[in-house]
C-alpha cells in the first residue's frame, strides 16, 4: 500500500517536472504558473473558510497586500526577491491579524459583509496612495528572481511556483490535521462548545486569520513577479467572490476539493474561450446550482471515488 | 456650505433607505443578508432607463412602471435562487445570493454594455435658493418621492394584510406558518416590495446624476447595507433614519476627504459592526413591534 502510494507520488511528480520539456507553448505554461498560485491562495481561504469557517469576502485584500508588498520593497529598497517574499508573508499575517482582531465578535454573513468592507477600504487606499503606489496606474517593472545574474524564465519560474505550491498543500494537509486544525474545525462547527472544551477561540479564530494571510502574501508575492505589473483592479471583489466560488464549488472543510476548485474555474475561460465575456456569468450560475444542488461541493466526505474504496476500511469491513 | 451638504446628505441618504429597507426586510422575514439587492437596484436604474425611452419622459408614468418591473425580478431571484435552499444553512443562502449577484451584474454588463447611460429629463429643471444653498427641482422630486414611498411603505407593513403576515413572519417563521400564513406567498411578497423600493432609488439616482452603468449596483448595495445596520437591521424605521445619516455623514466626510468618499460609508460599517451590531435602535425590539 504505502509503496503504491509512493509510486503514485512519484510518477505525479515526474510529470510535473517533465511539462517544460515536453510543453513548448507558452501559453499552456502561464495557465499552469496561475493554477499553482491560484492554488495556493485558494488553500489560505480554505483555511479561514473552509476549515474554520469565517466567512470572508476579504481575500484578494490579503492577496494584494502581498503582492504590493513584494513588488514595493523589491522597486523602492531593492530588497532581493526571497527577501521580500518574506516581508510580503509577514505583511500579510500582520494583516491577517490586524483584521482578525476587530472582526472577531461577528458571525456569518455580518463577517463576510465586514470583510468585503475591509478588502474595499484596502483597495481604496491603494488608489489614492499615490506617492507610494502611483494609484491606478500601478506598478510596473517589478523584477523578477535570479539566479546567477540572470533573471528566471518561463520555466524555471513554472518550478519555482509548483515547488512552492508543494509545500503549501503539504503544510494545508499537515495542519489540518494537526491539533491546530482540529481546534479550527471544532470553532466551525460550533464555537460555543469549542469554547467550554477549552479552546481558545479568540487566539485560533487570529490564528486562522494569520495562517490564510501568508498564504495568501506568497500568492500574492508571486503573482507580482510573475507577471511584473500589478494595480488596484487585480484585487477586487470579484476576485474574492471567484476564491469563495472555487472553495465552495471544490468543497469547502478539504484540503484538496478547494485546489480542484481552482483549476475548473482556471480552467474554465481557457478552454470555453468563445464564451468570450460570458464567463463570469457562467461562474455565478455554477455558484448557485452547486448551492442548490450539492452545497457540500464537488469533493465532499460523501463520494467515493472507484480508486479510493479499497483505501476505505468501513467499506473493506463490509465486505465491498 | 454647511447648509448645502445637509441638503445633499439628506436627499442622497433618502435614498439609500429605500434600498436599505428591502434588505432590512428580507433579513427580518428570512435572516440572510440578499447580497443581490444591490444589483437588482442597479436592474432598477436601467428598467427606468428602458421605461423611459418607451413612454416617454413623464416621471408619474415612469416610477411605478420601473417599480413594478424591478419588483417582479426581485420575485424572480428569490424563486430561483432561494426558494430551493429554504431550509439550507443561512450561510449556503448567502453563497447562493453571492452567486445571483455575480449573475446580475454581468448580465448587465453583457445585455446593456459598460457605457454610461443618460437619463433622459424626466422634469423640467430649475433652481431655487435656500438661504445661500441651492436646490434644484431633481433633488426636491427624489426627497419627496423617497418620502411618499417610505410613508406607504409604513402604512402597507402596519396595517395591511400582508403587512401583518410580513412582521408575523419576521418575528417568528414557525409559529407564522402554524398560523397559516404561507411562507411563500410572505417572502414573495417581501421580495417584490424590498425590490420595488430599490427599483424607485435606481430610477431617482439615476435621475439625479443623470447617470445609469452597470456597475452602480455594488457600492451603493454596500451603503445601503451599512445604512440598515446603522439603524439595526430587521427594522424599517431604523433604516429609514440610518439612511438618511449615513447621507449627511457621508456628504461632510466627503467635503473633507473627497478620494475617500466610498471608504467613509465602509468605515462607518465596520465601525457600527464591531460597536453597535444591534444598531441605532436595537433592532430586536423594533422587530417586535414593526
Amino acid at each position: 500500500m504505502r509503496g503504491a502510494k509512493l509510486l503514485q507520488y512519484l510518477i505525479l511528480g515526474l510529470i510535473l517536472v517533465a511539462v517544460p520539456l515536453v510543453v513548448r507553448s507558452a501559453y499552456v505554461m502561464q495557465i499552469l504558473i496561475m493554477l499553482a498560485i491560484y492554488g495556493i491562495l485558494v488553500l489560505g481561504l480554505e483555511i479561514i473558510l473552509g476549515q474554520t469557517g469565517l466567512f470572508s469576502l476579504g481575500h484578494a485584500a490579503f492577496y494584494g497586500m502581498g503582492a504590493y508588498t513584494s513588488a514595493l520593497l523589491a522597486l523602492r529598497l531593492g530588497w532581493p526577491i526571497w527577501l521580500a517574499m518574506i516581508g510580503a508573508i509577514v505583511t500579510s499575517a500582520l494583516f491577517g491579524a490586524a483584521l482578525g482582531f476587530p472582526v472577531l465578535r461577528l458571525r456569518g454573513d455580518y463577517l463576510a459583509i465586514a470583510t468585503l468592507g475591509f478588502g474595499e477600504i484596502f483597495r481604496m487606499v491603494m488608489n489614492n496612495w499615490n506617492s507610494l503606489t502611483r494609484g491606478p496606474m500601478g506598478l510596473p517593472g517589478i523584477p523578477r528572481p535570479q539566479l546567477f545574474g540572470r533573471p528566471f524564465d518561463r520555466t524555471m519560474y513554472y518550478y519555482m511556483v509548483v515547488i512552492f505550491f508543494f509545500i503549501a498543500l503539504f503544510l494545508a494537509f499537515h495542519l489540518c490535521r494537526s491539533f491546530l486544525g482540529r481546534a479550527f474545525r471544532a470553532i466551525r462547527d460550533d464555537d460555543d462548545v469549542a469554547e467550554f472544551m477549552g479552546i481558545n477561540i479568540t487566539k485560533y479564530k487570529i490564528l486562522s486569520f494569520m495562517i490564510g494571510g501568508i498564504f495568501a502574501g506568497l500568492a500574492g508575492s508571486l503573482l507580482a513577479h510573475y507577471i511584473t505589473f500589478i494595480s488596484p483592479d487585480t484585487f477586487t471583489y470579484v476576485d474574492s467572490e471567484m476564491l469563495l466560488a472555487m472553495v465552495f464549488l471544490g468543497g469547502a472543510g478539504t484540503v484538496i476539493g478547494p485546489v480542484i476548485g481552482a483549476v475548473i474555474l482556471v480552467l474554465f475561460p481557457e478552454i470555453f474561450q468563445f464564451l468570450v465575456q460570458w464567463d463570469m456569468l457562467v461562474i455565478g450560475v455554477i455558484m448557485v446550482l452547486v448551492m442548490i444542488y450539492r452545497p457540500q461541493g464537488i469533493w465532499a466526505e460523501d463520494i467515493r471515488w472507484p480508486w479510493a474504496r479499497k483505501a476505505d476500511p468501513a467499506l473493506a469491513a463490509q465486505g465491498k | 456650505m454647511f447648509l448645502q451638504q445637509l441638503i445633499n446628505g439628506i436627499m442622497l441618504g433618502s435614498v439609500y433607505a429605500l434600498i436599505a429597507l428591502g434588505y432590512s426586510m428580507v433579513y427580518g422575514v428570512m435572516k440572510f443578508i440578499n447580497f443581490a439587492h444591490g444589483d437588482v437596484y442597479m436592474w432598477g436604474a436601467f428598467f427606468g432607463l428602458l421605461v423611459a425611452r418607451y413612454t416617454g419622459p413623464h416621471f408619474i408614468v415612469v416610477l411605478p412602471l420601473t417599480m413594478l418591473l424591478t419588483g417582479l425580478l426581485g420575485m424572480a431571484v428569490e424563486r430561483v435562487a432561494y426558494r430551493p435552499l429554504r431550509q439550507a444553512p443561512r450561510l449556503v443562502v448567502t453563497t447562493s445570493a453571492i452567486g445571483m449577484s455575480i449573475i446580475l451584474s454581468n448580465l448587465a454588463l453583457l445585455l446593456i454594455g459598460s457605457e454610461t447611460f443618460p437619463l433622459p429629463k424626466l422634469l423640467s429643471e430649475r433652481t431655487y435658493h435656500i438661504g445661500n444653498a441651492l436646490i434644484n427641482t431633481t433633488q426636491i422630486l427624489v426627497l419627496a418621492t423617497a418620502l411618499v414611498l417610505m410613508a406607504a411603505l409604513s402604512w402597507f407593513v402596519n396595517h395591511s394584510r400582508y403587512g401583518k403576515a410580513i412582521r408575523a413572519a419576521s418575528e417568528d417563521r414557525e409559529t407564522a406558518g402554524l398560523m397559516g400564513i404561507s411562507m411563500d406567498q410572505v417572502v414573495s411578497v417581501t421580495f417584490f416590495v424590498g425590490s420595488a423600493l430599490a427599483g424607485a432609488a435606481g430610477l431617482l439616482v439615476g435621475m439625479y446624476y443623470d447617470a445609469v452603468y452597470s456597475t452602480m449596483g455594488f457600492t451603493a448595495g454596500l451603503k445601503a447595507f451599512t445604512a440598515a445596520i446603522i439603524g439595526g437591521i430587521g427594522s424599517i424605521p431604523g433604516a429609514m433614519i440610518g439612511g438618511v445619516l449615513l447621507g449627511v455623514v457621508e456628504n461632510f466626510g466627503a467635503s473633507v476627504m473627497s478620494s475617500y468618499r466610498d471608504g467613509i460609508a465602509f468605515a462607518v460599517l465596520i465601525l457600527v459592526l464591531l460597536f453597535k451590531p444591534g444598531g441605532l435602535f436595537n433592532a430586536y425590539i423594533y422587530q417586535k413591534r414593526v
